[in-house]
Parts: C-alpha cells; structure tokens; sequence
C-alpha cells in the first residue's frame, strides 16, 4: 500500500512563483535554536526564505513554486531535533493581528502628538511666569491645536468607536467617558485659544490619549498572543488522517481536507482523528478520552468511533460521518449548548468600575459648573472648570489599571505552563474557591506507565522492551518506552492479536498475552490491581509478568496537599468504575469521590455546589467533561485533552506534572489582589486631585503632572505580578 | 524670536520624520516577534557564505 503526505491544504502562493508555508515548531525556545533551524532549512537549495518567529513558535518558508516538497522541511527540522507541524492561520487570528498593528499605530500617532504638543507647552508654561507676549503664547497654541486635533482623530479611534458602539446600543462603557473627556477638552481649548486665554488642555487631552492606548494595546496583545498559542495548539496536535484516495492507496492528509464519507485506515496505536462507523476490520479501542472509562471496548462492524479514540490491535477502516449523526456526541453537545447558554455573563471587573465611574464622574462635573454659577461666576468660568474635573478624573489610571496586570500575569503564567483561553479567566480562577478533577487522563497520566518494573530483573526488562519495538501495541510501547530500548529485536515477528515473538541466540522470546507466553499461572500470584492491563514475557522457560497501567501524574499527591493548604475543597468526578476511582482517591487522600458519573451527573453536582455559593474550578480532560468545563465558574484542560474539552476550558498547562493547577492558582490570586490595589490607587488619587479641579485651580501643568504620575504608579504596581511566587508544592 | 521661525519647524519635522520611520517599521514587520528580535541583537553573526577572498 503506497503512503504519501498530502500538505497542498497548508500551502498558498505568496505571488511570482513563491509559495509560502507556516509551520508550528515544538521546542525553540533559545537564540540558538533560531540561528540552527534557519541555517539548517536555507541550506536547502531554492528556499527563498526561512524565519523563526520566537514569540509564536513558527517558521515562515518559501521557496520557488514547483521545486519543493513541503514534506522536506518537516523531516529537514526533525533531523535537527525538532517536531514541526503544518499550521493553518484562522481567520480571527489574521484579525487579532490586524487589531494589534492598528493601536500600535494609534499609539505611535498618539505618542509622536504628545511629545510635540509638549514641547509646545512648557514654553508656555514657563512663559506664563515670566516674560512671554499675549501673541507668542496665542502662536504656540494654535500650533498645539495643529498637532493634536489631527492626532487625537486618529489615535482616539478605538474609544470614539466603541463608545459610539455603546451608546447607540443605549448602553455605556469606559470609553464613553473617555470620548466626552477627550472632545470636551479639545473643544474647550480651541475656543480658549480663540480668546487668548492662558490655558489650553491640547497637552492633556493627547498625553490621556496616549496612556490609554498603551492599556488598550496590552489588552489586545495579549489576547492575540493567546490565539497564536491556540492555533499553535491546534497544529501541534497534528491532527491528520489516512485517507484512502484509491482502492489501494492512502494519503495522509489534514483533518480540515476530509469530508463525510471518505473512508480512513485506523492502523494499530493511532488515535482516532475523526467521528465515524467502522467498516472493517476488527480491534479494541480506548475510548477513555471520550468517556473516562479506562477498560478497552471491542470495535468491529458497525461500531461507533469518536475523535480522540486510541486504537489498540487491529487495523480498522472507518467511514467518516458528520459530527451530528454519532449519538454520544450528539447528547455531548447539547450538553455542553445548554452549559454555555446558561453560563451567565461574568461582570469584569473593569466593567464594574466603570458602570460606578462614569455616573459618579459626570455628575461632579456638572454639580461643579451649577456650583460655581451659583456662586456668581461667569458661565464661561464654570464651563472650563467642569471640563477641568473631567479631564482630570479621566480614567487613565483606571484604563492601565487592569490590562497591565493581565498582560505581566499572564506572561508569568506562560512561562509555569499555563495558557490562557479567555482574557478574564484570571479573575474567575483568583475566585475558585473548590475544585472538581477527573480521575482518567487528568490525576493520571494519558500514557501508559508499567507499575512492577522494579521487580523484574534489569537485563530481562530491557530484553522485553527490545523485542516491543516490534509492536504497535499501546501497552507494548509503554514497555518499550519504560525500558529505554532504542535497537529492535531482529527477526521479530508479530502475531495479530497475540504478541510478538523472535529468536535470539537460539532462545525463544515471547511478549504479548499471558496465554501467549504460557504465563497464565503466574497471574493471580503477582497481579491484584483490578485496572492494569496484564502483558506476558517469556525467555525460553523462564516467564514473567508485567503490569501495564495509567499511573497517576509525578506529582499529583504533593498538588492535592498544595491546594489543601490553601484551603481550597476538592473531590473527585469521574466516569470510570468504581474500583479504579477508589484507588486514586485513596492514594491521593481525598475523601470526597465519584465514580460512574455521567456528563450529566456532572453538571448536576457542580449547580449544586453554585447554589451553596462555591466557585467551582473543573480540572477535566475527557470529551465528557466538556459540558462540565462550561459549566463550572472556572475551567481547565491538560494538553492531552479531547478537542472539545481544551476549546471550552478557559486555561491549558502543558506537560506531564500537575503542578500548574497550582501555580496557576496562586498567580491569578495575587493578580486579581494587584488589580484591586491597582483600582484604589486610580481612586485614592482622584479622591486627592478632584477637590483641586473643583476649587478651579487645574492648571495644565498640574493636570499633566497629576495624570502621568498616577499612570506611572499604576504601571510600576502592575510590575509586582511578574515575580514568582515560592516554590509552588 | 525670529529664531522660533526656523526652530519650531524643524523640531515639527524631526519628530514627523521619527513618526514615518516608526510606522515604515511597524509596516515592515519589525514588531511581530519581540522575543526573537531581542535574541537576534546578542546572537552571533552568520558564518560568510562565500569564502572571503580579501584579508
């Protein structure tokens, strides 16, 4: 059967003869690992380009149209030591980006206009003091007003936008207040200059500008840097399948390219990339990241198979289907519709300051513009100094206040492996207040670990793991792997169903069912755990056996106590049985477990669990966890995790160790307590700078002085997110 | 004073020059890997493709 590799779907043309192709790369971490992959892939004759992106993971490639096989690169990065994937950019990715680029030029127009507006002014500011003519000072401001009116049309963009948003929906955000501020001081000024008053706000006005944008840019940054780790994610998972393009030839195409209807081949210890009904072939399956239960499920003619099932120890042909036809999915999606339906809004907490803010803040300024005609003065007066207050309470510090945080937090975040899905998932998790875990691919590893290594003698051990390379048996590479063997058996020779079987030195060696080996006896006196899958080596007449299991992750007892400690509730939900659920509880010493528990039941316990008023952090990585990840107030998905499930968790670690869970925690709690600290410092200034404005005393001098200066501090706390906290466990 | 007459433009134009040549990098793509460029600064420059033929 001819195999080929099918990357047409990842290619474009980059125009005049050159294709283009972008690649997720595993690993590049360094300096040196730009310099070696750039190097390594430009010695390929006719690559016209070859660059790393650091900040994604990627290359970019091209080359001359025709010539190359983009299949080339991925095995040229894999001689270099790294795993590359074909990658696809998804269309709100490509807008992220473009969002990005337009506030960083906002926010270049906004800074250029501010500086050179403030060159203008301390002239004045200066001159205003000492010697400077009416006409002098008059030729300066217009000069201002020339800078800043353009710019802040530019620059104020985003906030006139959404505020405009805002408010024909007959609602009000931050930028509402942002534009009146804005426009209003702008306004103000060029009809002061107009009467060649000493004071104009064109400074303020931009340099309010300025600061926000470095806010809204933060925001947006990190948002678009969580979409490239997704599509990163998603590329990483490879997810392609064999299709079969003729009666005898198959193709290894991506998953995006295969239809409903195409038949796929499901050889031996390859997971399942698609939804689908088997056609041929007979073998066992592990559905345990689809439904938790780890015992394998015979798969013949006419069984179901879901994405994400791990095939066992046939080949199987599976004709694919629309998502919708297979039934369990169908119930999981509904599920998980329902969860997402009722998922009720969550206020942000910059949201919840400015529905206070802006009423609070435009009322002082229109009680102080009656409070002053009241008093006698002049309209004009108090007109000026209403628009003072607003300008100085404008909510730069506000603005800066929880993007900074977000952004340095989540950069820390990044680096203990976790990511983000949402923006305010931080806030939700600094909440959690108790955890549910799935048992099966969650507290366990997905890979499979052998449990009595230690008790089988050293030579033996690595003399099975050699001879399981010849498998493609789940359970054979787990034995491989545990043994470290790296050089083949030659002459092995693997019997469909059975084992695998080769003769060295005139010694006969065996390694499949116990009844393969002749082992059967041995069993019932070593082997007691009821959920390990039990494989059998022999070497002539000599027999052992070894037990095949998910263990639990490295550190998942020293987590659990972690997360005691800081006195969170956990318990254990899971869809497996009952023994293997008992086992992990006991060994992690958790009192409160589960088993047998339908996506359903699921949900059912954490409403209940809302009710009494606890915020529920679900750690979940099964496709029957995912309507629960929805549900639950805050959610999380190891790498391994279904499709589905990493799509609807709000954050993902990475790696073997829980320890992230952790880690996790404990950075979005001193975030969410920065952001607080962050918002009564916007406050506690204002509190200070608002009596100066409504006494009528604002200079622009003061007001620069005032609003830099709380930005600055705003900025500086925010800093504090980024050092780690002490060792996590 | 008239000195402002020459001064206060050309202070416009050199910071209108540095804001054109932010944007033509911002263009270019100088800002899409942050990470990377801060690597690239320190990393050694690459070996010469060619022989070099003058010492």
């Amino acid at each position: 059967m001819q195999v080929t590799r099918d990357f047409s779907h990842y290619v474009r043309e980059a125009g005049e003869g050159v294709q283009h192709i972008d690649l997720a790369v595993e690993g590049v971490h360094c300096a040196g690992c730009m310099a070696k992959i750039e190097r390594g892939l430009s010695a390929i004759p006719d690559v016209t380009l070859a660059r790393v992106n650091l900040t994604d993971r990627r290359v970019a490639l091209e080359w001359k149209a025709g010539t190359l096989d983009p299949g080339r690169f991925i095995d040229r990065l894999e001689e270099l030591g790294y795993k590359a994937y074909p990658f696809e950019t998804e269309s709100a990715e490509v807008a992220e980006v473009a969002e990005s680029r337009f506030l960083l030029r906002c926010l270049g127009v906004a800074a250029f206009a501010t500086m050179n507006v403030m060159m203008l002014s301390i002239p004045v500011w200066s001159g205003n003091v000492s010697d400077m003519l009416p006409e002098q000072r008059d030729f300066f401001h217009w000069l201002s007003a020339l800078i800043a009116l353009p710019a802040a049309a530019y620059a104020g963009q985003p906030f006139f936008r959404s505020a405009w948003r805002a408010l024909s929906a007959k609602t009000t955000n931050m930028d509402v207040p942002i534009s009146i501020g804005v426009i209003l001081a702008l306004g103000m000024s060029v009809v002061e200059t107009f009467h060649h008053a000493e004071h104009a706000y064109f400074d303020a006005a931009i340099m309010l500008l300025t600061f926000l944008l470095v806010g809204r840019f933060l925001d947006q940054n990190m948002r678009r840097r969580t979409r490239a780790v997704a599509g990163n994610l998603a590329a990483l998972k490879a997810e392609t399948a064999a299709k079969f393009v003729g009666p005898d030839e198959i193709s290894q195409v991506p998953v995006a390219a295969i239809n409903p209807g195409d038949i796929v081949l499901l050889r031996p210890g390859e997971r399942c990339a698609v939804d689908g009904t088997v056609i041929e072939g007979r073998s066992e399956i592990d559905q345990s990241l689809i439904t938790g239960e780890t015992l394998y499920v015979t798969a013949e003619q006419g069984t179901a198979v879901y994405a994400g099932s791990m095939n066992i120890s046939g080949t199987l042909r599976v004709r694919v289907s629309a998502a919708s036809e297979a039934t369990l999915l169908a119930e999981i999606t509904r599920l998980l519709d329902n969860a997402l339906q009722a998922r009720s809004r969550y206020m942000r907490l910059a949201d919840r300051a400015s529905r206070l803010y802006a009423p609070v803040v435009h009322a002082t300024a229109l009680l102080t513009i009656l409070g002053w005609v009241i008093a006698g003065a002049a309209w004009h007066d108090a007109i000026v100094t209403g628009v003072a207050v607003l300008i100085i309470t404008c909510p730069c510090a506000l603005g800066l206040a929880i993007p900074t945080v977000q952004t340095i937090a989540s950069g820390a975040m990044f680096k203990s492996g976790v990511l983000l899905n949402s923006g305010d998932a931080i806030e939700r998790l600094a909440e959690a207040d108790h955890v549910i875990f799935d048992k099966t691919g969650t507290l366990t590893l997905p890979d499979l670990e052998v449990m009595n290594a230690a008790s089988i003698p050293a030579d033996i051990f690595e003399l099975a793991g050699r001879l399981a390379l010849s498998s493609h048996h789940p359970v054979a590479a787990a034995v491989a792997q545990a043994a470290g063997a790296k050089s083949p058996v030659v002459g092995a020779i693997e019997e469909a169903g059975q084992g695998v079987r080769a003769t060295v030195d005139g010694v006969e060696l065996r390694l499949g069912r116990p009844s393969f080996c002749g082992a059967e006896a041995l069993i019932g006196s070593t082997i007691v755990d009821p959920e390990a899958s039990i494989v059998a080596f022999s070497r002539g007449s000599d027999r052992f056996v070894l037990s095949v299991r998910q263990g639990l992750r490295p550190d998942a007892q020293a987590v659990i106590a972690a997360l005691k400690a800081r006195n969170v509730g956990i318990e254990i939900l899971s869809g497996d049985r009952e023994p293997a659920v008992k086992a992990a509880a006991k060994a992690l010493e958790i009192p409160e477990w589960r088993a047998g528990v339908t996506p359903a039941d699921k949900i059912a316990r954490i409403e209940q669990l809302k009710q009494r008023g606890a915020k529920v952090l679900m750690v979940g990585d099964g496709m029957n966890d995912a309507p629960s990840l929805a549900a639950a107030h805050v959610s999380m998905s190891p790498i391994s995790a279904a499709h589905l499930s990493q799509a609807t968790a709000d954050l993902v670690f990475l790696g073997r160790p829980l320890a992230p869970v952790v880690a996790a925690i404990d950075a979005s709690r001193k975030a969410l307590h920065l952001m607080r600290q962050n918002l009564w410092l916007a406050i506690g200034y204002n509190v200070l700078a608002v009596p100066v404005a409504i006494s009528g005393v604002v200079t622009p001098l003061i007001a620069a002085a005032a609003m830099s200066g709380s930005s600055i501090l705003v900025m500086l706390n925010s800093l504090r997110a980024r050092t780690s906290s002490r060792e996590i466990v | 004073m008239e000195i402002l007459v020459i001064l206060v433009p050309l202070a416009l134009m050199l910071g209108g020059a540095g804001l054109v040549a932010f944007l033509w990098s911002l263009r270019s793509g100088q800002y899409d890997d942050l990470d990377g460029a801060a690597w690239r600064a320190i990393a050694d420059d690459e070996p010469p493709q060619e022989a070099p033929a003058k010492r």
